[in-house]
């Protein structure tokens, strides 16, 4: 990286006038936390004590026995407090929020999981909270929306474009560009301008750095493929720093949606589908149009429903370093419910992408290959998406009995 | 080119009026009445916005607009091509105001090629530091466009000189911090404001956001050369319709 932020030809920051004195003390700010050893320790024991880290690995025995081919190992992100590995990023960012002497918090949403991060750590760190989230993602995330609201954040469903995580972005811009004296943008992902795909990638290495050592620690091997799903690409960017300079395949999984042929998808990397342009403040694969303008993606899994993708994944896509590959809904829905059946564990839609690719590529290796799967967060918050997937009638007729009650 | 137009109307009025359109919003041949319209009541200068499916630093009316001209089959050849039509068939100057990755996709020196041959005379590119521009500026210099650049409260003073190095045509300030549409209180304090921007640059000064009536106009007469006009004018066009553009632009000054 260049001091603009540039990975190969990916990244930048394409910000207007009015946030560039915005941009200099947030970088002046992360420059000098990463520089300073007392802030990652600082950042290490609040994850302890408030968040359960280190987050433990699980061996998934009979998913290992059911494929009948790698040993299958499980990052369990889902078991930090509010459920995903967003709050890493977010609690270190509150960090930063306190350095800087801010009052104010706003940061945009998909799955609502980054949300009700922020929305906790504004309540701990007493901050006033906005959340932006699409309206679309509103109704497909209640339970987060409940909860948000419940923790003292303010979320504005954005009602525009195609009313989901971009605009959800955008609309936190605007914000921003006006109460920036008094605001922090904690953007959830590793996107958007120069520091953020730096700064986002750093604080989520605490999961790569872990899950090396305790692979070493536990099977005295490194894993030979880790699996992340790439929504922006922040748990994946933080799994896959621990193995950056070892001999271990790194594998990003795309949303499928209804398939890449369908073009209702959300693969930038995994596609022929995507090109290179310059939007949200930053360069690299959108999926757009000859135009420019931004297309529609579709994904069942909201937190992986963008148009863009990390710059630093853009470039290591580019040099080859990490794979891409995609995961339809079906299969997603299907990978949930094996494994949920199978070890007890519920991964979100998001995280289940991962399964997915690995759960495709585990009967054809030896029991020797270790797999490594990043599950980035738990389920429960997509209840009512898994169970219109599954057509559940009891959970149907519990919907419509509630919804008697508030009629009587 | 764009710097001695502006310099030769300022020797006939004391204060120019720049306004906003997006291009295809509500339609192309509506687009064309209020560039008419706006020409017959004496703009003196006018931007042509080409819509963007992501305009960050835009607010709710224009972003509106912009989705609207998408949704109503704006492309950027239309665009290119309305700026041609109204750049022959009107003696003003015509800049372009889009995105950056507009003129990315296009392919940037393609772009300045395309506005250079359409008769259009700079752009302003909201999203693209100058530290990002090498490409543009290179394009825009070997078409003889103005690169016009933005000031705002919070740009240092040296930055503004180093913005002042790239930037030809006009410098753009920005009133206050937030996106278009929102109200201005045009204050004392804003005299520190345009006094740093003075002292940076000798490029004449045109100031927007917020700016909507008379008053308002009124208030900058003397202090830059230009006021631009952004979201009022849409909304005028939204609330009483075309009919009413002519007159409101010959009541602000
Ligand atoms: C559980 C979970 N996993 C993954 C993602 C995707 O984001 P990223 O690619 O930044 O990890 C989200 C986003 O909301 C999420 O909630």
């Amino acid at each position: 990286m260049n001091d603009r932020g540039y990975y190969g030809q990916f990244g930048g920051a394409y910000i207007p006038e009015i946030l560039v004195a915005t941009f200099d003390e947030l970088t002046l700010a992360y420059e000098s936390a990463k520089a300073d050893p007392t802030f990652w320790q600082e950042f290490e024991e609040l994850m302890r004590t408030y968040s359960c880290r280190p987050t433990p690995i699980t061996f998934a025995e009979n998913l290992t026995r059911h494929f009948g081919g790698a040993q299958i190992y499980i990052k369990r992100e889902d078991l930090n407090h509010t459920g995903a590995h967003k709050v890493n990023n977010v609690m270190g960012q509150g960090l930063l929020i306190k350095r800087m002497g801010k009052s104010r918090v706003i940061a945009e949403t998909g799955a609502g999981q980054h949300g009700v991060a922020t929305a906790t750590m504004a309540a701990k760190f007493g901050l006033e909270c906005t959340i932006y989230m699409g309206e679309v993602d509103v109704a497909r995330q209640r339970p987060n929306v409940f909860w948000m609201e419940r923790l003292g954040a303010d979320v504005v469903p954005v009602t525009h474009g195609s009313r989901t995580l971009k605009d959800a972005i955008n609309e936190a811009f605007r914000d921003w560009v006006t109460n920036m004296d008094t605001t922090h943008y904690a953007l959830g992902t590793v996107c958007g301008p120069h520091p953020f795909p730096a700064m986002v990638s750093w604080l989520q290495s605490i999961i790569g750095k872990e899950a090396r050592a305790q692979m070493l620690e536990r099977t005295n091997r490194l894993p030979h493929r880790v699996y992340a799903c790439v929504g922006g690409g922040s748990n994946a960017m933080g799994i896959f720093s621990g193995f950056f300079e070892d001999e271990v395949e790194l594998i990003g999984v795309e949303a499928g949606g209804r398939g890449i042929d369908s073009g209702a998808h959300a693969a930038r990397l995994a596609s022929k589908d995507a090109s290179l342009g310059v939007a949200q403040g930053y360069k690299t694969f959108f999926l757009q149009d000859d135009d420019g303008q931004m297309r529609h993606t579709h994904s069942v899994a909201a937190g992986l429903d963008y148009v863009g993708v990390s710059p630093i994944l853009s470039h290591l896509h580019e040099q080859g370093r990490v794979r891409f590959e995609s995961a339809t809904d079906r299969e997603v829905v299907d990978a949930l419910a094996l494994t949920v059946r199978k070890e007890g564990l519920i991964p979100a839609l998001e995280s289940s992408h991962a399964f997915v690719q690995a759960f495709k590529e585990a009967p054809e290796l030896s029991s020797d290959d270790i797999l490594l799967i990043n599950q980035s967060g738990r389920g429960d918050k997509d209840i009512f998406t898994v169970a219109d997937a599954f057509g559940d009638p009891k959970w149907e007729q519990f919907i419509r009995d509630k919804a008697e009650q508030y009629n009587a | 080119m764009l710097e001695e137009t502006i310099r030769a109307k300022m020797s006939q009025k004391d204060i120019l009026l720049m306004t906003h359109i997006v291009i295809g919003y509500p339609s192309f041949d509506d687009s064309l009445r209020v560039v008419e319209s706006m020409v017959e009541a004496g703009v003196d200068l006018m931007e042509l916005q080409i819509p963007f499916s992501e305009p960050i630093a835009d607010g709710p009316v224009i972003l509106h607009a912009n989705q609207q001209a998408l949704a109503a089959g704006s492309t950027v050849e239309r665009c290119m091509e309305f700026g041609e039509q109204v750049s022959k068939r009107f003696d003003i100057p015509f800049l372009v105001m889009t995105y950056y990755n507009i003129l990315f996709k296009y392919g940037v020196g393609r772009f300045a090629e395309r506005l250079s041959a359409a008769g259009l005379q700079g752009a302003i590119v909201p999203d693209l530091p100058p530290e990002e521009a090498e490409t543009y500026l290179a394009a825009m210099k070997a078409n003889s466009l103005a690169p016009i650049f933005i000031y705002s409260p919070n740009t240092r003073s040296e930055r503004m000189k180093l913005i002042d190095e790239v930037a030809e045509g006009l410098i753009y300030c920005v009133a206050r911090k937030g996106v278009t549409g929102a109200d201005t209180s045009f204050s004392a304090e804003f005299g520190d404001y345009l006094s740093r921007c003075r002292a940076a640059t000798k490029l004449p000064l045109a100031l927007g956001f917020g700016v909507k009536n008379a008053e308002d106009v009124e208030f900058l007469r003397g202090q830059v050369e230009i006021a631009v006009i952004g979201t009022q004018s849409i909304r005028v066009l939204e609330d009483e319709g075309i009919g009413a553009i002519k007159g409101f632009i010959e009541g602000l000054r």
